[in-house]
């Protein structure tokens, strides 16, 4: 008994109160959200629980007894249940489809009577705390093949099996753990062929009807060759450091780009657009031929980059034409602003657009909000409950939201790097990447940045299952904090 | 990396919230649905402050398209009194966008126009079951009178250049057309409120925004108050019943318009509620033109009911004195040319010339002064007179408060030199001017109102039909004296001519006991029968009332202006008729004057 005394007051000294403070303020601003956006005209009474809002205050009640109860239970616990709690949620997972009801065109909700579970937004933990007890093992490395594969599968499961169930949004987010992946070393080139690889998609497709001034050739097509060549030259640089032709290069290919252009430009036969795809290749074999002579490898893959980046931005009609459905390409299109669809798929983020821009910069009031109440903007108490802030708290409100959240991530980072155990600082990681994933794109979707997937706003959008969710996810790393001066005595 | 995000997130919000209003426009065209509050349109009373116009409630049935499916069509027209086939006309008629360019599936579109409220209450136990179809309530225009449609005029839809004039209206508004409906519009339909309702995604209304507390009440018209007489005015239209002709009587202290008949008229009821285009278009139709106010708008020859401006004229210029003498041997006799006048006494002074209409005697007055070498020139001559007859109100519009007056005709020096060429014209070429003949045209209203300045000895007021408007006074342009240019001693004496002609000269038929009128007639030729013409006051001194008569085709003007005005002023000065008056005025009315079916 005396042993649990102790332990349980060591908990709270020990705990991350400033977690704890973003955390419950954060809540309090997402009940109220859900209160604006439930609201209804006819139906005023705000405590009633059969309304969202008065449903959305028991959740709330239940994930700080929830959080509560994470905190008092041993640490150990969850790294000696991971991976069976892993298991059984992939079990659930492939066995949800098949017991779940269609809701909205999904197969993820299982109905146990009055309420509805989504085993999605528990499987998230699930697998960060699998991954964690994985990668956090004694001789784990990204640099083996095999245990680096291992750990992808671990994520690649999931996704596949969310995609079953259609819930794209949900199946997303698991692309967060690439994040936790990078920080545990895997090379950041992954990552930054997948950032251009977006880059050269959107900047192909957006400018690609913009003419260059005086010629044919797009904007488009100019830009986005021009970035291959100087993604080439970055890479050159960054990952062959002092490269003594990278001053040759730049200036030899700055030289073809710019007569190019003029040539271009009094000879319409002379084509830019065939002179800067040349120039690429160029520089490609010139880096393999040097790649042979010295055996820097690097280089070689560098070449890779570029030759792929080409194929890439020519084979991107196709991809958008031929391998994206007819409804992704539709919202593709209305995301690059290439397309103005406001009934139809460009109508959400229009409308959220409307209600967030009305708020102007103190917002309408609480509860004064026009376009949420009277159902403009469509699921406005989730996935685009951050409307509600924009149109009844204004610039203010939302700014404050937007450095809460920055806050608390900034908050995670940190107490993940002080963790001295490298499970707890692999699961921080994944908490971290989980919470960024959601608010980047959540928030950067009701404002027209991102594209719409349906994922929840953390302790904003109306749901039991997300919010204890994410309660789960955030306590359970609390716990493993508040337990990390154990592993250190 | 998150920083940067937030930022990025940050820079989007301020350029979404802070730096355009496009967002919050589209969400309050989203949000809000301004219903308009239509007020009740202002009421007209007659001189005695009896009510002659108000409103009744009626009801437009609008539809809504999207809602409006699988309704028993037949028992709905049954219910409306409308046939299947208009049933099916009008809603192609809302469908085409040519004809209903506004047209939306979701928003309520005009069926039918105001059909009367007992036939509503009928259609309002029925409307459950007819989805799609809802009332809006406006008002009618009601007549407590048969009398003074062409000064009352009437309500109409707003066309669509009313609609591109005055930015006030939309489509289905209503506007007065003619009369003072058209002239005190502003005053009339007051000011239209808005409530602002809260409208949802799918169109449905709920609730009012804030409590209603950017809502405007509508503000009901302003009342007019006329200064016609209503028995007055029913007396002038029986008289002139079957016979084209106008009577204008005028107040002259105040210029106020006791009556304005234009015959034939028409039942102001005619244009009123569902019947009011098929009716339009037949009075638009008919040869004799109902709708046409003859009384401001008709530009008839004055006859000689115009020497008395004359005479006034050359006494103040001073080509005659009250004692100068003309010979008149039946007729105005200058070499070779000849202008006939009827036997009496010669030679004549202004006031017999007056009193026995002489023709000779103002042209004679009338040659000597175009002709007199003072001016210098006829041309100057002549625009000396003109600028007389335009001081007297003649030549330009008198701005009654009434659409559509016309200027009547004053020619001018230029006219005749067009005419007949610079210098090859003079007094003897356009002699018939001074007998109100030749060139020179007035409307009966201003026959009436040059009565009145004699009656006034010198000065009118605009005439005008409103004397009073709740909420603020008359325009002041109807409160001001117009001088002429001649001074009150030889309207004395112009005025003692009327009076003798009463006593023993042309107008000796007009002759009221008790009433000392003033009178004068005019017969002007044309090309059919002469038109009838009289004008006159009462009582001479300190007068309360003028009036000028214009019966088309009446022949002489004792024939029928003389009886007529007469009957009028007794009508006004006694309140009623003497019985033999009363005959008297059953015989007129009884007397119909065959035009032509194409006569003007």
């Amino acid at each position: 008994m005396a042993l649990t005394q102790d332990n349980t007051t060591s908990i709270f000294r020990s705990i991350d109160w400033w977690t704890i403070l973003i955390y419950i303020v954060l809540l309090a601003m997402g009940w109220i959200s859900v209160v604006g956006a439930s609201y209804s005209f006819d139906n005023t009474d705000i405590l009633d629980f059969s309304a969202r809002s008065g449903k959305q205050l028991t959740w709330i009640g239940c994930s700080l007894v929830l959080g509560l109860i994470l905190l008092l239970t041993d640490d150990r616990l969850f790294d000696t249940l991971a991976n069976i709690i892993y298991v059984a949620m992939m079990a659930l997972l492939l066995v949800t489809p098949f017991i779940a009801t269609n809701i909205k065109g999904s197969y993820s909700w299982i109905s146990l009577g009055a309420v509805n579970i989504q085993p999605a937004e528990f499987a998230k933990c699930a697998t960060a705390l699998a991954l964690a007890g994985y990668m956090g093992s004694y001789n784990f490395t990204l640099e083996d093949r095999k245990k680096f594969l291992g750990a992808l599968t671990m994520v690649l499961i999931p996704i596949v099996l969310i995609f079953l169930q259609r819930e794209t949004g949900s199946a997303l987010v698991y692309l967060s753990f690439f994040l936790v992946f990078y920080r545990e070393g895997m090379s950041g080139s992954v990552l930054f062929v997948a950032f251009a690889a977006v880059v050269y998609f959107v900047v192909g497709l957006k400018f690609d009807n913009v003419s260059m001034p005086g010629l044919e050739t797009s904007v488009g097509t100019f830009a986005t060759i021009s970035l291959i060549w100087l993604f080439t030259l970055i890479l050159v640089r960054i990952y062959v450091g002092e490269y003594s032709r990278l001053g040759r290069l730049t200036l030899w290919g700055l030289l073809t780009i710019g007569c190019g252009y003029a040539l271009n430009c009094f000879m319409p036969q002379i084509k830019i657009s065939l002179i800067l795809p040349l120039l690429c290749v160029v520089t490609a074999i010139y880096l393999v031929v040097d790649a042979l002579r010295t055996h820097l490898n690097r280089l070689l893959l560098i070449a890779t980059f570029t030759i792929g980046s080409l194929a890439m931005f020519y084979s991107t009609d196709y991809v958008l034409n031929n391998v994206l459905q007819p409804h992704q390409q539709q919202r593709v299109k209305v995301l690059l602003g290439l397309e103005e669809d406001l009934a139809g798929a460009g109508y959400n983020v229009h409308q959220s657009e409307i209600a967030i821009g009305s708020g102007g910069f103190w917002g309408k009031g609480f509860l004064n909000g026009t376009q949420t109440k009277l159902k403009y903007v469509p699921e406005q108490d989730t996935d685009f409950i951050f409307c509600t802030v924009g149109e009844e708290h204004g610039f203010v409100g939302c700014t404050i939201v937007l450095l809460l959240f920055l806050a608390l991530i900034l908050r995670l980072i940190h107490v993940a790097e002080r963790q001295t155990s490298k499970t707890a600082r692999i699961y921080g990681y994944c908490v971290v990447s989980i919470f960024l994933f959601h608010i980047f794109i959540n928030i950067g979707m009701v404002m027209g940045i991102t594209p719409v997937i349906g994922i929840p706003l953390p302790f904003f959008s109306y749901g039991g299952s997300s919010l204890w969710g994410f309660t789960l996810l955030l306590f359970i790393f609390l716990r493993m904090d508040a337990a990390r001066n154990k592993y250190r005595r | 990396m998150a920083v940067v995000i937030i930022l990025i997130y940050i820079v989007r919000l301020m350029s979404l919230q802070l730096f355009t209003s496009d967002y919050k426009t589209g969400a309050d065209s989203n949000a809000f649905f301004k219903k308009i509050q239509y007020p009740a349109r202002g009421l007209i009373y007659d001189r005695d402050s009896t009510l002659m116009v108000y409103n009744e409630s009626a009801y437009n049935i609008m539809v809504v398209m999207e809602e409006q499916h699988g309704i028993d069509t037949l028992d709905f027209c049954n219910t409306i009194g409308i046939t299947k086939q208009d049933y099916i006309n009008r809603m192609a008629q809302i469908k085409d966008p040519r004809l209903n360019p506004g047209y939306s599936r979701y928003t309520p579109q005009m069926f039918i126009d105001r059909i009367p409220a007992d036939q509503y209450a009928v259609f309002q136990e029925k409307l459950y079951k007819f989805k799609g179809f809802y009332a809006e309530q406006r008002t009618v225009r009601k007549y407590s009178t048969t009398v003074g449609a062409h000064v009352l005029g009437d309500v109409g839809e707003v066309s669509r250049s009313d609609i591109e004039k005055d930015e006030y209206y939309r489509q289905g508004d209503y506007i007065g057309k003619l009369g003072i409906e058209s002239y005190y519009e502003k005053d009339l339909r007051g000011q239209k409120g808005v409530q602002i309702l809260l409208r949802d995604v799918r169109g449905r209304i709920k609730g009012s925004y804030q409590n209603g507390r950017y809502d405007k009440a509508a503000v009901p018209g302003n009342n007019l108050y006329l200064s016609l007489d209503q028995d007055l005015q029913s007396l002038g239209e029986k008289l002139l019943k079957g016979k084209i002709g106008t009577i204008v009587a005028i107040e002259p202290a105040t210029g106020e318009v006791l009556c304005l008949v234009s015959s034939p008229s028409y039942d102001p009821h005619m244009l009123i509620g569902a019947d009011r285009s098929q009716n339009y278009a037949k009075l638009a139709s008919d040869p004799h033109k109902p709708l046409y106010n003859r009384a401001i708008m008709g530009q008839y020859p004055p006859g000689s009911t115009f020497k008395t401006s004359q005479g006034l004229t050359f006494l103040q210029e001073g080509v005659v004195t009250p004692t100068t003498s003309y010979p008149c041997y039946r007729g105005f006799l200058l070499g070779r040319f000849r202008l006939g006048c009827h036997g009496h006494a010669s030679p004549v002074q202004l006031r017999f010339a007056i009193q026995t209409s002489c023709n000779a005697y103002f042209c004679w007055g009338f040659y000597h002064m175009i002709n007199k070498r003072r001016y210098g020139s006829v041309y100057a001559a002549f625009t000396k007179w003109k600028d007389y007859m335009v001081s007297m109100g003649f030549g330009y519009k008198l701005g009654i408060d009434l659409p559509g007056e016309k200027r009547g005709f004053i020619p001018n020096s230029d006219y005749y030199d067009k005419w007949y060429g610079h210098n090859h014209w003079n007094g003897q070429t356009i002699i018939s001017d001074a007998i109100g003949q030749g060139e020179v045209l007035l409307t009966p209203l201003q026959i009436a109102n040059l009565c009145a300045t004699i009656a006034n000895r010198g000065y009118y007021y605009t005439p005008h039909v409103v004397r009073k408007i709740e909420g603020h006074d008359i325009d002041t342009s109807f409160t001001r004296r117009h001088y002429t240019m001649v001074d009150k001693k030889y309207y004395d004496l112009v005025a003692e001519g009327m009076r003798a002609a009463v006593l023993g000269g042309t107008c000796r038929g007009g002759a009221i006991p008790g009433i000392d009128l003033c009178g004068k007639t005019g017969t002007a030729q044309n090309h059919g029968r002469d038109h009838s013409i009289f004008m006159g006051f009462a009582p001479m001194n300190n007068p309360k009332i003028a009036v000028s008569v214009y019966v088309e085709n009446g022949g002489f003007g004792a024939t029928f202006g003389v009886p007529i005005g007469s009957l009028i002023v007794e009508q006004y000065l006694n309140g009623q008729l003497s019985p033999s008056s009363e005959t008297k005025a059953n015989t007129i009315s009884q007397h119909t004057i065959s035009y032509g079916t194409n006569s003007r």
